[in-house]
């Protein structure tokens, strides 16, 4: 009854191409929005943003890059991990050695090296295909972690092989650092991941998005219809590469603030990205931010409920903890494979025909 | 022989041996690709579970010799770790594998990453998390026969990891050659739909090949868990045995077998001769690219099917 778009006609090609052409999916959009930007920043604290806000902003991030990849061009990679640490690198490198470059450039920066790294570890795609390539990513994964672990210089020689994030300013107002706050932080990432996204979704439905979709679909055929695999592929791992790098200097400049290889960056790191774009929906934007906030609180919900709730040993909730992520994790696949996009999308469809079913 | 080629000879040897560890996990990976299609990531942690399921039993404090009584002898306890891998396998049909059939193979390897946690958490939970030292009387130690007359230095439960390799591949080859199961299984790899139709049970052939990767992976677990204790890090193994698979082929058991052997050789040579220039520890990526390089002229890996794709 509410959500019905009779009545709205479409007058020009604008109105008809427009990301989301029905009123009330906008208006859905524009209040989320504005509630993230202009609600969400008076009321946050620290504990919601170092366990909630920038977690879920750092991996919407990462999981719009890999969506792009392996939802979009259908290449799994399982070398997310790698690539945040590329990112993460990247930005600390560059504000320890250009420490007048504003943030807003070193993120942006970041990305791009990520993307030139990505480019080169996607190479092998163009060759094998499938688990194939899925394991040949790894060599990814496990080449930069210990690139980042052995060589002094991307860790500036410091004793503990650790990477620490100085203060910084943007715009005059401090974003990182332990000193900022949370309010800042948190609009900082979110500013990046709504550009990102609204970036993202415009480049899925363009001529580069349509060539990558046919590549997904069958890339013998998209290559008889005139689509250039060399260039389809590695452009879905330069971009790609590009948000993850992004997001990896999110997730170590805002919200880690230090980090280690191993145990920031590692293979998990990998799989925990690739299960949120699969919970969330795979080829959906949506999709993406749907799957990161899922994963993000899963483990504090169950967490808090064993914990506080029940009174289970810590030691023991953990390992509880991990059992029910994977018994979640099988539940969703067989319940709906397609992930939460697919039930959003079921959900509108239904709400479309309400009150009256048929 | 001179100090130079012994020393050479005894890292080959060495990284034969390793090689054939990995191999035991690979081959676990490669049956149920074979007869599913399924990539299994669990794998590496069925044999953790299998290595936790037979020390439970072993042990004089452990669930089932208190039940019964009296401490377990191993063949029994061997026999025990059985039934269970073949009732995980048969649970893994009924609660999972039997509502994904038609799923893309990506959601059936999340799928099993999600079961990998699950069987983590569940072992832990069962047997805890501390490291167990696992002995059924496998021996260890320097060999004094090879140390004696050529002076090489060769691991005792390498040779004996090799030999019972051996000897399950040739167990494996017998029952697909020459059991009815066998020519089951191996008519459900060709052709899925074509099995079907001359009525093998698909949900009966999957049970019956997780249950043969769950021993399997008892035999990896038990090898690994003797070298190197029972812990977490046993599952991580599978971590190892993937760029065997790449490289040997996915559907291929000799595939298995010597990429292991190339993997083990390759790594244990580099790690050797090229880790020291550039910092050590590059046991970690060093078979993965060795796997990439061979991919890139057999994108199939050496001994899988040939890739044929039509429009």
């Amino acid at each position: 009854m509410i959500y019905r778009e009779n009545g709205q006609f479409k007058t020009s090609y604008q109105a008809d191409q427009a990301i989301f052409p029905i009123a009330q999916d906008r208006w859905f959009v524009y209040a989320s929005i504005a509630a993230a930007f202009l609600v969400v920043p008076f009321v946050i604290d620290d504990y919601w943003a170092n366990a909630v806000f920038l977690p879920f902003l750092a991996y919407a991030m990462a999981a719009i890059g890999l969506n792009l990849l392996t939802g979009y061009c259908g290449q799994v990679s399982l070398g997310t991990g790698g690539f945040m640490a590329v990112g993460a690198y990247s930005t600390f490198k560059l504000v320890t050695l250009f420490p007048e470059l504003n943030f807003i450039v070193v993120v942006l920066l970041s990305g791009a090296i990520t993307a030139v790294v990505g480019v080169l570890f996607g190479i092998p795609s163009l060759r094998i295909k499938g688990f194939y390539l899925a394991v040949a990513t790894l060599a990814a994964q496990f080449f930069l972690v210990w690139l980042f672990n052995k060589v002094g210089w991307f860790f500036n020689y410091n004793a503990t092989g650790q990477i620490t994030m100085p203060p910084l300013e943007v715009f005059g107002v401090l974003v990182t650092g332990p000193r900022a706050t949370p309010a800042a932080s948190y609009l900082f990432c979110l500013s990046f991941v709504a550009v990102s996204a609204l970036a993202a979704k415009n480049i899925v439905r363009g001529r580069i998005g349509r060539s990558w979709m046919a590549i997904r679909d069958m890339d013998i055929a998209a290559e008889l219809i005139g689509i250039r695999p060399l260039e389809a592929k590695l452009s879905a791992f330069a971009v790609s590469s590009f948000y993850v790098g992004m997001a990896g200097s999110l997730y170590f400049a805002v919200w880690l603030g230090s980090a280690e290889p191993i145990e920031a960056f590692g293979i998990d790191q990998s799989f925990l990205v690739l299960f949120m774009i699969i919970i969330g929906g795979l080829g959906s934007i949506l999709g993406s931010f749907l799957g990161a906030a899922f994963m993000v609180l899963m483990p504090i919900f169950l967490k808090n409920f064993m914990v506080d709730g029940l009174g289970v040993e810590v030691v023991t909730a953990k390992h509880v903890e991990i059992m029910l992520m994977g018994v979640l994790i099988v539940f969703f696949l067989i319940v709906e494979p397609h992930g939460f996009a697919r039930l959003w999308q079921i959900g509108k469809e239904k709400l479309r025909l309400w009150p009256f079913p048929h | 022989m001179g100090s130079e080629l012994l020393f050479f000879s005894e890292t080959v040897i060495s990284g034969l041996m390793a090689g054939v560890m990995y191999s035991l996990v690979a081959l676990g990976f490669v049956l149920i690709f074979k007869a599913s299609g399924i990539f299994n990531f669990a794998q590496g942690v069925m044999c953790l579970f299998a290595a936790l399921a037979l020390y439970d039993f072993l042990s004089a404090d452990g669930w089932a010799s208190q039940l019964l009584g009296f401490t377990i002898p191993l063949w029994l306890a061997i026999v025990l770790t059985i039934a269970v891998m073949i009732v995980l396998a048969w649970l893994i049909e009924r609660l999972v594998l039997q509502y994904l059939v038609k799923q893309d193979p990506i959601i059936l390897f999340m799928a099993t990453i999600g079961l990998a946690y699950v069987l983590e958490g569940v072992g832990d939970i069962l047997f805890g998390s501390d490291v167990k030292p696992l002995d059924i009387g496998i021996p260890q130690g320097a060999s004094d026969w090879a140390l004696d007359t050529m002076g090489l230095y060769v691991e005792k439960l390498e040779v004996v990891a090799a030999v019972t390799a051996a000897l399950l591949v040739a167990v494996l080859a017998v029952f697909f050659q020459r059991t009815r199961i066998g020519r089951a299984l191996r008519a459900v790899a060709d052709d899925h739909q074509a099995a079907l139709s001359v009525g093998i049970s698909l949900r009966a052939i999957w049970v019956i090949v997780w249950s043969v990767a769950g021993i399997v992976a008892l035999v990896a677990g038990i090898m690994w868990g003797t070298k190197s204790g029972v812990q977490f890090s046993l599952s991580l193994i599978a971590l190892k045995a993937l760029p065997v698979l790449i490289l040997g082929g996915f559907t291929s058991v000799p595939g298995a077998i010597v990429g292991g052997l190339i993997i083990g050789v390759g790594e244990k040579v580099a790690e050797v001769y090229a880790g020291p220039l550039v910092g050590g520890a590059i046991e970690n990526w060093f078979a993965y690219m060795l796997a990439l390089a061979f991919l890139l002229f057999r994108p199939q890996g050496l001994f899988g099917e040939r890739i044929i794709e039509r429009v």
